[in-house]
């Protein structure tokens, strides 16, 4: 399974599906990342985490454990 | 009309400009204060278009799910108080997801017009909306306005009132299939004796599975059973859990309504906010660039004064406020008018070295709190402080700390009282609190003398006893977010981790500014009564006593030689343990006699003695007071000899070193460092003190705060001093058994798995 974890800095890929549960589920879809959305992914940060994405026109950033949580194409 | 007074809400995304907003419609006449029992902030105003509508900010928001503060209190307010009206800023540039919360708030009964923010942006893109269009899809009138400039403003809060008055919204968009089929089953089971405008919502909530709902409808447990049914045909049928499916549809449909909507012009091209960012969170240049940033701050506001050519502004006035103001004006100007007037001793006491250095204590940080105030505000507003805690998450969330902690730490090394008020930029109720309770132990600037009279009395003026001291203050901070992200009173909510880096723009000063002042004028409102108080007791404990039977003022009993004969003060140097020539009228205060036994407290940290637990006390007053009070203790005379006292104490070192062996069985170094360790870490001084109450804003969570520094600092000078005798000779095996216990037990809160809550505690 591939997840955003995995994606390279500067990749656009499509969700597929979310994983996991609860609070820190809900939070990553509220903020829009649902599923069929294109993510771009723009930078990481200088220590390595979070990582920056761009989704639906705006700029997010999200912890790399969390990002396990999303499956991508 | 009837005469019902008309209440709107304010509701919005984070960063869309609701603040500029409620500024604009509001203009001064507003009302802070606290949502009930809780710490968010609660604005309300009247509009300045009709004073008779009254509009109430809501938590900034991106949707009304259960799980955060700031969506719970939103929600709760909606559904309990029933606004006449929802007013909907919507940021234009990020139209997507902020109508997903508008898709919310359409659900709940309430007639919602939107205030469509930042068009103007939006058509310099090239990009253009149909409004009307939109306004149609959505069933709510939709008012175009440019909150930074005043556009469209007036207009929108008149649609508001309008609407307010006999507007309804009703629901357009619909969920799929499955979806609707569950949840006509689950209104006509559950929700139909509710009213009817809020059904819908409700259903949707039970539809989630949303915990607090399901609280508060009390739904008996065979229907329960029965609507489950429903649900989990729904969840089978579209693949997903319940909650997921209600977000993603919202999303869809708003992707769908959009389409013909929004046309964009260009794609791909980068934005000025986007070419700036490039550079600010690079790879490479975001650290040092995040220093540089640090570094102004600091030096602006706590560094070194103007006067002493620096470039901190902040120093310089409170610098002023504090010696002119405080100390020239107000303390010495009215005891100089007060003896004039011929008013009694205790009267001039209680007025000048109570109450006006009290009030004195309070102004002098005022100065200084502003200047960093205005630049925090700055940070914030022109997109930066996100971009903190962006670079800086990693270190500070294995502590149980906000990425955005690191500015209260810095600006704590120089005073903690602006340090603690710094943590209002900490959104996250948790991490506040964390940092709240953890910045006081970095050493601020007026620990640096305790630090300086133990070096040099008992270390030869060792450099390594300051480094140390800075080294205790890191660790006490990251020992104890590790500690207490673990305990329940903190492991209770679950911590955002996707955060909305939003748009660089530039600073609305309006914004700036009047977000500068609350925060000060709120620090001087609610610490001020705290740390005058406070003052008030210390200074009546040191002034007063018995002198020989007879309680007053020490300073005027000793005058009077009927009292103080020289049988008595053989009696005080005998009950004191010093020399009958270093007697002082405040060797009869109160709070020397309540020092006495007090001093039990610290006999397990190796300095169980009245001189240093005094010093600890007025230390609570301004850790300053501790080296003052040792200077007076140790009968350091200034009025006869020539010099004043340096502020590391130099003049007496050796006397205080010699008693120091004395009172420790020859282990006076190591008194020596666990009395510097607890007094590091230990409850900072009233003023910090009340900042802390201030933020906090709970009595239970200043007073764990308070309890848990002392019992901290307490427990890691026991350690010190107990494992310390070990090396050093004269070990008590009861002391050090004890002490292992307690590193064992430290240990293990650090090391013990914990698995993050998912789960809001608050109703």
């Amino acid at each position: 399974m591939k997840t955003l974890r995995d994606v390279s800095v500067g990749d656009t890929v499509k969700v597929v599906k979310l994983h996991g549960e609860g609070a820190v589920k809900r939070r990553i879809m509220d903020m829009g990342i649902t599923k069929g959305v294109e993510v771009y992914v723009r930078k990481l940060a200088p220590l390595g985490d979070p990582v920056e994405v761009n989704v639906r026109g705006y700029e997010l950033s999200i912890r790399k454990a969390d990002a396990e949580m999303i499956e991508v194409e | 009309m009837d005469n019902k007074q008309i209440r709107i809400a304010l509701a919005g995304n984070p960063n869309s400009g609701k603040t500029t907003l409620f500024n604009k419609l509001t203009g001064s006449n507003q009302f802070v204060g606290n949502w009930p029992g809780v710490t968010v902030e609660k604005k309300e105003g009247k509009l300045i278009v009709d004073k008779e509508v009254v509009l109430t900010d809501l938590p900034g928001i991106y949707s009304l799910s259960p799980y955060t503060l700031e969506e719970v209190v939103a929600r709760n307010y909606l559904i309990e108080e029933k606004p006449d009206a929802i007013l909907n800023i919507v940021d234009a540039t990020n139209l997507e997801r902020n109508l997903y919360l508008t898709t919310q708030l359409t659900e709940l009964g309430i007639p919602v017009v939107i205030a469509l923010n930042m068009m103007d942006l939006v058509k310099k893109a090239g990009d253009s909306i149909n409004v009307k269009e939109l306004s149609r899809q959505l069933g709510c009138k939709i008012v175009e306005i440019s909150a930074l400039k005043g556009d469209g403003v007036k207009e929108a809060a008149l649609a508001a009132i309008e609407t307010a008055k006999n507007g309804k919204t009703v629901p357009q968009h619909t969920f799929s299939g499955p979806v609707e089929h569950a949840l006509a089953h689950i209104e006509e089971v559950t929700v139909h004796n509710l009213p009817e405008e809020q059904q819908r919502w409700y259903a949707i909530k039970v539809f989630e599975r949303d915990e607090k709902v399901m609280d508060q409808l009390k739904i008996p447990a065979d229907v329960r059973t029965h609507i489950e049914k429903d649900i989990a045909a729904a969840e089978k049928e579209l693949d997903d859990d319940a909650e997921s499916i209600i977000t993603n549809e919202r999303y869809v449909y708003i992707g769908e309504t959009l389409k013909g909507i929004y046309k964009k012009k260009g794609k791909g091209q980068l934005s000025v906010s986007d070419k700036i960012d490039r550079i600010v969170t690079n790879r490479i240049l975001a650290l040092p660039i995040f220093a540089v940033v640090m570094f102004l701050v600091y030096a602006l506001a706590m560094g070194k004064s103007i006067a002493d050519g620096g470039i901190a502004i902040g120093t310089f006035l409170t610098d002023w406020a504090n010696d002119v103001l405080g100390g020239a004006w107000l303390t010495d100007g009215s005891r100089a008018i007060l003896e004039g007037w011929g008013a009694a001793p205790w009267l001039v006491g209680l007025i000048s070295d109570g109450i006006f250095a009290g009030v004195g204590a309070v102004l002098g940080f005022v100065p200084q709190m502003l200047v960093l105030f205005l630049m925090l505000c700055l940070l914030e507003d022109c997109g930066y402080m996100a971009r903190i805690a962006f670079i800086m998450d990693r270190i500070f969330r294995r502590f149980g700390l906000s990425g955005k902690s690191f500015i209260p730490m810095l600006v704590g090394t120089g005073c903690g009282i602006p340090g603690v008020m710094a943590s209002r930029t900490i959104e996250n109720e948790r991490d506040r609190r964390m940092t709240i309770m953890t910045t006081t132990f970095m050493p601020c600037g007026a620990k640096m003398p305790i630090i300086g009279l133990i070096a040099g009395a008992l270390f030869g003026g060792s450099t390594w006893i300051a480094v140390s001291a800075y080294f205790i203050g890191v660790a006490a901070i990251v020992v104890s977010g590790i500690m207490l992200k673990k305990t329940k009173m903190f492991a209770g909510d679950p911590a955002p981790f996707v955060m909305e880096l939003p748009a660089y723009h530039l600073p609305a000063w309006g914004n700036v500014l009047r977000g500068t002042w609350e925060r000060g004028w709120s620090f001087i409102k609610r610490a001020g009564t705290v740390i005058v108080i406070s003052s008030i007791v210390i200074w009546f404990l040191t002034s007063f006593g018995s002198v020989n039977g007879t309680f007053g003022m020490v300073d005027a009993l000793y005058e009077d030689e009927d009292l103080v004969t020289d049988e008595y003060v053989a009696q005080v140097a005998d009950r004191m343990g010093i020399p009958e020539d270093e007697v002082e009228p405040m060797d009869d205060s109160i709070l020397a006699r309540i020092a006495q036994p007090a001093s039990v407290v610290f006999k397990p940290l190796g300095f169980g003695d009245w001189k240093p637990t005094a010093a600890t006390v007025t230390g609570l007053v301004a850790k300053e007071e501790v080296v003052a009070n040792f200077g007076i203790m140790y009968a350091y005379d200034d009025q006869e000899g020539e010099e004043e006292l340096e502020e590391n104490g130099d003049q007496i070192w050796d006397r205080v070193a010699d008693d120091f062996n004395a009172f420790s069985g020859g282990h006076g170094k190591l008194a020596a460092f666990a009395f510097m360790i607890f007094n590091l870490l230990c409850a900072p001084c009233f003023a910090a003190i009340g900042a802390i109450k201030r933020e906090m804003n709970s009595p239970k969570w200043t007073w764990f705060a308070i309890a848990y520094q002392c019992g901290f600092a307490w427990v890691i000078a026991f350690i010190v001093w107990q494992v310390g005798r070990l090396f050093a000779g004269g070990m008590n095996i009861v002391g050090l058994v004890l002490a292992l216990v307690m590193l064992a037990l430290l240990c293990w809160q650090l090391f013990k798995p914990y698995k993050e809550a998912q789960k809001l505690t608050v109703k």
